[in-house]
């Protein structure tokens, strides 16, 4: 590799300059504060330095993947390149690109690791929970670990559908060429990665004791561990509004013609509504995680009882954020299994309208349901009926989703295909999931399940059980298409079956377990509680080890076998499946005209839409 | 009655699986859900969840057999060529039913929510500073300040004592003020239905009455730090003869020391010069 190359903007320059800049950010904070503070001194943490660490850390890294060098030149009056966006092979994948595919791609890679991440955590978990009484990891790396969990998994998972499948897979969807912002879409991967790679170091100093949810006056107490919760979930806001924004901006201004609303695709609408969220939601994160962060350096006191705050307030708006960000992780589901039920039943989507006013139903009503989260806190306690009847309600527009997608089997041709298999497990979990959240919603019964294992066994069928399911089912589904290799069926009906069996074995007892009395995050629990444990815990590991059997599969397929696949395995008549696989760099040589169905199974129509191919050009 | 078509066979099995299912959830689950009938609010927490449950099964039974019934017959048999479902794009009638029954489903639980909620005082939830839903006659009140990493207990009514162990009179209608002297709490005594979050400078009120005698649990059952997992203890409840010589006792042992101690009060503020409460 020629010095310029190693010298030029690339992964190498960004780690040198997040490096230097997390040193630099280091001193600076030792400056500021300096040894007259004696507060800093005496108990060895230095807030003010490691926040300016990471942040300059991260601007650093950024800088040298060559985030600045458009709005440089631009100042320099030179022309900006665009070069990253024309260059193809495989070193774009390691860059900053601005070709919607590769960033999906890389999307897709980074957010896998970081969820496999998560997962090894949630064994680690289980494994202390063998015993009700012996401890393998002391109080304080227990809890760490249930957060780097927890948080890693909710951070990460946000963008888990929109990362990969949105960026890839909506410009494609609506005829267009590419994201309306192509950097602010790279940003977004970027500062998502430099989030969950910041969170993991929050072992190096002392970890954080507050589970995913860091309530205040903890978040406060907790030592160094804590700012890089902070700065992690503040990046992962940043990164989720702005994907959000280039989300709607994309749908909204670069349809091709004859894509009306009406004629979008229902993954698409399950991208708009989860757009919404996350671009009115995590703005409320990330001013409260400044908070947070005020608190911790300049000794504000937003969330301290005795400095005149209020830790409700915390609880306020971190719910206020929370409870949109669980549809945020639950709508892209739904638009995916809606998106593949049609596919593999060979039928139509069984009412649009119905399930596109579900789907923005949910939209509407995930903001007015966040006290149910603080039903036994005791804050506004006269306004539970309010709270338990607009919980209660987002069960009608979740259960449009299930009549279009029970609509949609109706004397279909279904073919049971590893995606399909994942789709149909989506509706038996969440269907668990939710009449789960219907105990969690009743004030009377939620005194019992609130902050038990059941509540924690709710999320993860309606998380795990939906949105993970749903992500399987679109990697299957779409990565022949990503990548132009077909991922082994045989291999991947094992992995379904096993993860499939495990999940359920896992978190099927667990809601029982809660029931029973098992708290949340409790290191210990009662011994009556030891058999059912050791049954969840033994049928976790069987669910890493189906994680496992993925991996393996997945590497398999794409790094050796390589089979490739035609342009339209699945059959299907949807846009992506009538170009080549994997999808060429500029889409479309014309803007493709979108016809007014847009599933066109059991009639006579062709594909979708029409996508003019013209004869190779001379380059000039 | 003949059954015919797809859609009279499932309702047929979906009315069938419902009659099977039902009874046992009445008389078979149903008394037997957590967190059992030791007290009021644990009774009313039995009482909806058998109504949530009776509501669901019909629901639950309808979509898992529709799914099955689906994978079973709507399959494309083996080897065959793509062939096209007919193109149905919906069905008003059936939409319409199923907005009709789910939002009279929801409705009847939020109003039979509401309703238990108030008519058992709170369910043993903690209900706030001032609770609407209070229970009339007299209430014998209890502290539970949250602390890290344990709970202590005052009984206002006699001298403010405060003790280690939580003991409760069977067949008095009990009045926890729940608070905090630090990070978030949350007071959970399982068999007695009983969970009030403890807030450093709030008065968190939960009511219930014991109908039976027996320990119970307590859990702290809000991540509070360190040691949350270790914040744990055993209560009991006892009758009335029972609580009046074990609290006698415990203000007997505990006078010399009570001038430590602040005044009792519905919350506290850390004093620098000694931990209150």
């Amino acid at each position: 590799m020629s010095p310029r190359r190693l010298l030029g903007y690339n992964l190498l320059s960004a780690a040198v300059l997040g490096v230097a800049g997390f040193y630099l950010g280091w001193w600076l904070g030792h400056q500021i504060t300096g040894p007259s503070l004696a507060y800093f001194s005496d108990t060895g943490q230095n807030d003010i330095a490691l926040f300016l660490a990471y942040i300059v850390g991260v601007v650093g890294f950024l800088f040298g993947l060559g985030f600045m060098s458009y709005p440089i030149q631009r100042l320099l009056g030179k022309p900006p390149s665009l070069r990253e966006k024309e260059t193809a092979g495989r070193a774009r994948y390691f860059a900053l690109c601005t070709d919607h595919k590769v960033v999906g791609m890389q999307y897709l890679i980074g957010i896998g690791f970081f969820i496999f991440i998560g997962g090894l955590n949630a064994m680690l978990i289980r494994f202390e929970l063998l015993s009700p009484t012996k401890q393998a990891f002391n109080p304080n790396n227990y809890l760490t670990i249930v957060g780097l969990h927890g948080t890693m998994m909710m951070g990460m998972m946000t963008s888990g559908i929109l990362g990969p499948f949105a960026n890839y897979l909506l410009p494609i969807m609506i005829g267009a060429r590419r994201m309306a912002f192509p950097r602010i879409e790279a940003l977004t991967f970027w500062l998502l990665m430099l989030a969950g790679v910041i969170l993991m170091t929050t072992v190096a100093y002392g970890g954080f004791p507050t589970g995913w949810t860091g309530y205040a006056p903890l978040n406060d107490q907790a030592n160094m561990g804590m700012d890089s919760y902070i700065v992690f979930f503040a990046l992962v806001g940043i990164s989720m509004s702005l994907l959000g924004l280039n989300m709607l901006a994309t749908v909204i201004t670069m349809r091709a013609p004859g894509m009306s609303w009406g004629r979008l695709p229902i993954f698409v609408w399950g991208v708009v509504s989860t757009s919404v969220l996350m671009l009115l939601a995590a703005p409320v994160l990330i001013s409260t995680l400044f908070m947070v962060a005020l608190d911790r350096t300049a000794q504000t006191g937003f969330f301290n009882e005795q400095a005149g705050g209020s830790a409700y307030l915390y609880q306020n708006l971190f719910w206020i954020f929370g409870h949109p960000e669980v549809y945020i992780l639950a709508l892209p589901g739904m638009g995916i299994v809606l998106e593949i039920l049609p596919v593999f039943a060979r039928k139509p989507l069984w009412g649009y309208r119905l399930a596109v006013t579900g789907m923005l139903g949910i939209t509407l009503l995930s903001w007015l349901v966040w006290q149910h989260h603080l039903f036994v806190s005791g804050i506004n306690a006269d306004l539970r009926p309010f709270y338990m009847l607009s919980t209660e309600l987002i069960s009608l527009p979740t259960g449009f989703i299930f009549i279009c997608a029970l609509g949609t089997l109706w004397q279909g041709r279904i073919r049971l295909t590893v995606p399909m298999l994942f789709t149909l497990a989506w509706l038996f979990n969440f269907l668990i999931g939710g009449l789960s959240g219907v105990f969690l919603s009743d004030v009377p019964s939620d005194v019992t399940t609130h902050g038990s294992f059941f509540s924690m066994a709710h999320f993860h069928y309606t998380i795990m059980g939906g949105l993970l399911f749903s992500f399987f089912a679109a990697i299957y589904f779409w990565v022949p298409k990503m990548t132009g290799f077909a991922i082994n069926e045989r291999w991947g009906k094992i992995h379904f079956w096993s993860m499939f069996v495990a999940f359920n074995s896992t978190f099927g007892p667990l809601l029982v377990i809660g029931f029973l009395g098992m708290p949340r995050r409790s290191v210990t629990y009662a011994g009556y509680l030891h058999g059912g444990n050791t049954w969840v815990s033994i049928s976790a590991f069987f669910l890493g080890a189906s994680m496992l059997v993925f991996i393996a599969n997945f590497i398999w397929s794409m790094v050796f076998a390589r089979v490739p696949v035609g342009p339209n395995p699945w059959g299907s008549k949807s846009i992506e499946w009538q170009l080549p696989s994997p999808v060429p760099v500029h889409n479309f040589d014309r803007v493709p005209t979108f016809g007014p169905d847009p599933y066109p199974y059991g009639v006579a129509d062709g594909p979708s839409a029409r996508i003019a191919t013209v004869p190779a050009r001379p380059t000039t | 009655m003949r059954i015919r078509g797809h859609a009279g066979r499932i309702a047929a099995l979906t009315v069938v699986g419902t009659a099977i299912v039902l009874p046992l959830v009445i008389f078979v689950l149903g008394p037997n859900m957590p967190p059992g009938k030791r007290t009021t609010g644990a009774s009313s927490q039995v009482t909806d969840n058998t109504v949530l449950l009776v509501v669901m099964t019909p629901f639950t039974v309808f979509i898992l057999v529709y799914l099955g019934y689906a994978i079973a017959t709507f399959r494309a048999t083996a080897g065959e060529e793509l062939r096209d479902g007919p193109p149905i794009r919906g069905h008003m009638p059936s939409q319409i039913a199923w907005l009709v029954v789910t939002s009279a489903a929801v409705m009847f639980l939020a109003i039979f929510g509401t309703a238990e909620l108030f008519a058992s005082n709170g369910a043993g939830g903690g209900s706030g500073p001032s609770p609407i839903a209070k229970p009339s006659g007299p209430v014998l009140p209890v502290q539970v300040i949250g602390q890290q990493w344990e709970f202590t207990f005052r009984y206002p009514t006699y001298g403010g004592v405060e003790t280690a162990e939580l003991v409760l009179p069977v067949g008095r209608q009990i009045e926890f003020h729940v608070t905090s002297l630090d990070a978030i709490h949350s007071f959970w005594a399982y068999e007695l239905g009983v969970k009030a979050d403890a807030n450093p400078g709030v008065d968190n009120i939960a009511f219930v009455k014991a109908t039976k005698t027996g320990s119970f649990q307590i859990r702290c059952a809000e991540l509070c730090g360190l040691w949350h997992g270790y914040m744990f203890d055993t209560g009991r409840v006892v009758d009335g003869a029972q609580f009046t010589s074990w609290i006698s006792g415990e203000r007997r042992q505990f006078t010399p020391v009570q001038k430590y101690l602040p005044p009792y009060a519905p919350t506290y503020k850390p004093d620098p010069q000694g931990r209150a409460g």
